[in-house]
């Protein structure tokens, strides 16, 4: 658990920031120049602010009141960068076991880590001779190596292309699910926060706007205009339970079936759905002639109007809610209103495989459908 | 193997070589320091510090020599305070042939190994230090391997001025034969005599060998060094 309470000037932003981090990972998500990068840069003790506590599991790394700051290789706070900074004169052994030098007793199995990392075969190279991948992971190996109570991660695939992303992801998801230390997540891509995140913490100008378990932020219209309204999105939980002969995959929800193309997974494997805000669409009845395969029986539960033509609404389906975008005019000749009954309908082929994902174990909803 | 050489002039090179060696060594570890201060910390008196370190290069010799005598100088303030609490002296010894050497080459050594700090990407002590390192061992395990190829350019550097020096030497510690008479003030020295060409004549083709030796061994070092940086070099031996 990571708590940070902080305050600090800069000239044209002021941070005013308040948030926890429960084990798993947090993601700190806003536009560029929001000050997430200085909340982490705070955190590992780079940035000193004008007032505030950090404290990690108890341990206070920062404390105005009692003026302790603990130096950055004090915190067991390791950081992953952008960009890898590996140390070019060391080998990738020697850049794994950087942190291991200083690090008394609970060292973490270097076997063990090499291996969750796929990089064995790199091990006598050196960083110039690895690809931006390989270098992210090494560096990330080398962060747990250290021995972290936190893991601090700014952007760290934002460098990389999207077939580089995708091998990494993996790695981090394997990271969060094995239990290991709680993870602070920088980052301004909403899928990533959809894949990784199991806290997330929303970021506007220096301030920390809300902070909560990523499913029921991501699913608040509240927050969605902070998030993006093209890309907001909320995640259902569903079980895989059939492969049909048209190609076709039969998964369960808590509110009904849902039919999705090919779905690569295990029979009753539980996955997480990410569905765009924009490609529901609403009726007041059951639809009958409809081409869309999915119609999800809903209740509104909570409604937002914007300001321009847009508006959102919040769905409760089964135990789990369903974001969905719309235009004002629609929510008025629909007269939606919270606990109006509606049915949210979706096509197959709205939902792309980037948006099927493997569940996180501290998912704060497990679904039984 | 003696033959070539008049003893006289083994005594000149043996100095020499003494000398620079001792005044690389001596110089070596003030020289990080302050090409340290100089490319990462700003503090007040900063373009000052700069500005002295660099005036030896900027002095004629002479007057470096002769500030010199007038600082480290039995009479002078330092030198006075050195003999008695120590019992250094320095002037016309071959120890101040060192401190000579060493302050005509410090701007050389100072400026090769600031340009390597400056190369170094403080993000990688950044991240040093986040990994659980404190400072000193950042400097030693990440800082000080990637400035390596510049702090050798430097040694040998501040080695190949510090054999040739001859102004501020001669100045402070003059020409005694044996104890203070360089390479640079024997030649001068077999300048004057007549006859003495031949042994100037020798001593100058000893001198430019030294001097391509040591640019050769710095080549040869620095390459060495920026490949274990790897930068280029793919280095995917086992």
């Amino acid at each position: 658990m990571l708590e940070v309470t902080f305050r600090h000037a800069f000239p044209g932003l002021a941070l005013d920031v308040c948030f926890t981090a429960p084990p798993g990972i947090t993601v700190l998500f806003g536009r560029s120049g929001s000050g997430k990068t200085t909340i982490v840069n705070a955190v590992a003790g780079l940035l000193v602010p004008d007032q505030g506590r950090i404290a990690v599991q108890g341990r206070a790394l920062f404390d105005s009141a009692t003026r302790l700051n603990l130096p950055p290789h004090r915190r067991r706070a390791p950081y992953v960068f952008q960009e890898a900074r590996l140390f070019p004169h060391l080998t990738v052994r020697q850049n794994l076991n950087f942190g291991r030098w200083f690090t008394r007793a609970t060292a973490p199995d270097f076997g063990a880590i090499v291996e969750m990392l796929g990089i064995a075969p790199l091990l006598n190279r050196r960083p110039a001779a690895l690809s931006g991948g390989e270098k992210q992971r090494v560096a990330l190996g080398r962060a747990l190596l250290a021995g972290p109570e936190i893991l601090l991660m700014d952007e760290p695939l934002a460098a990389l292309d999207e077939a580089r992303k995708a091998e990494i992801l993996p790695y981090i998801e394997r990271l969060r699910d094995a239990g290991g230390p709680p993870v602070l997540y920088v980052t301004h891509a909403l899928t990533e926060v959809a894949r990784l995140a199991t806290t997330l913490v929303v970021v506007e100008n220096g301030v920390t706007i809300a902070h909560g378990p990523a499913q029921d932020l991501l699913s608040d219209p509240t927050y969605a205009p902070q998030l993006g309204l093209r890309d907001a999105g909320s995640i259902l939980t569903a079980r895989l339970v059939g492969q049909e002969a048209d190609g076709l995959s039969r998964l369960e929800t808590a509110a009904g079936p849902l039919w999705l193309p090919q779905v690569q997974a295990p029979l009753g494997s539980v996955l997480r759905i990410r569905i765009a805000a924009q490609d529901v669409i609403l009726s007041r009845q059951r639809p009958q002639g409809l081409s869309a395969l999915n119609i999800l029986p809903a209740m509104v539960s909570a409604l937002r109007m914007g300001d321009g033509p847009g508006a959102l609404v919040q769905l409760a389906v089964g135990h789990e809610h369903l974001l969905v975008r719309l235009t004002r005019r629609s929510a008025e000749a629909l007269t939606l209103e919270a606990g109006a009954e509606v049915f949210a309908i979706l096509k197959s082929v709205a939902v792309a495989q980037s948006n099927i994902f493997p569940p996180t174990r501290q998912a704060p909803h497990d679904a039984e459908p | 193997m003696t033959d070539w050489l008049s003893p006289q002039e083994w005594q000149a090179l043996a100095l020499s070589l003494k000398v620079a060696f001792w005044a690389t060594l001596v110089s070596l570890p003030f020289g990080v320091l302050v090409a340290w201060a100089l490319a990462r910390r700003r503090f007040p008196g900063h373009g000052l510090l700069n500005g002295i370190i660099h005036l030896p290069l900027i002095l004629p010799p002479v007057v470096t020599g002769y500030l010199l005598l007038l600082t480290f100088g039995r009479k002078g303030p330092v030198g006075a305070w050195l003999e008695s609490w120590f019992g250094i002296v320095l002037a016309f010894r071959w120890t101040g042939a060192v401190l000579a050497a060493a302050v005509m080459a410090f701007p050389l050594m100072v400026r090769a190994i600031r340009l390597s700090f400056e190369a170094v990407d403080p993000k990688l002590e950044q991240a040093a230090g986040t990994l659980g390192a404190p400072p000193v061992w950042v400097f030693l395990t990440v800082t000080l391997p990637l400035i390596l190829p510049g702090l050798i350019a430097g040694a040998i550097l501040c080695f190949a001025k510090a054999m040739g020096e001859f102004g501020a030497t001669i100045t402070f510690v003059a020409a005694i034969p044996g104890q203070t008479q360089t390479l640079p003030s024997a030649i001068y020295a077999f300048l004057q005599v007549p006859g003495g060409d031949a042994s100037a004549l020798r001593l100058v083709t000893v001198s430019v060998a030294v001097a391509l030796g040591a640019l050769a061994l710095s080549e040869w070092l620095a390459q060495r060094a920026s490949a274990r940086i790897g930068s280029h070099t793919g280095g995917r031996d086992a």
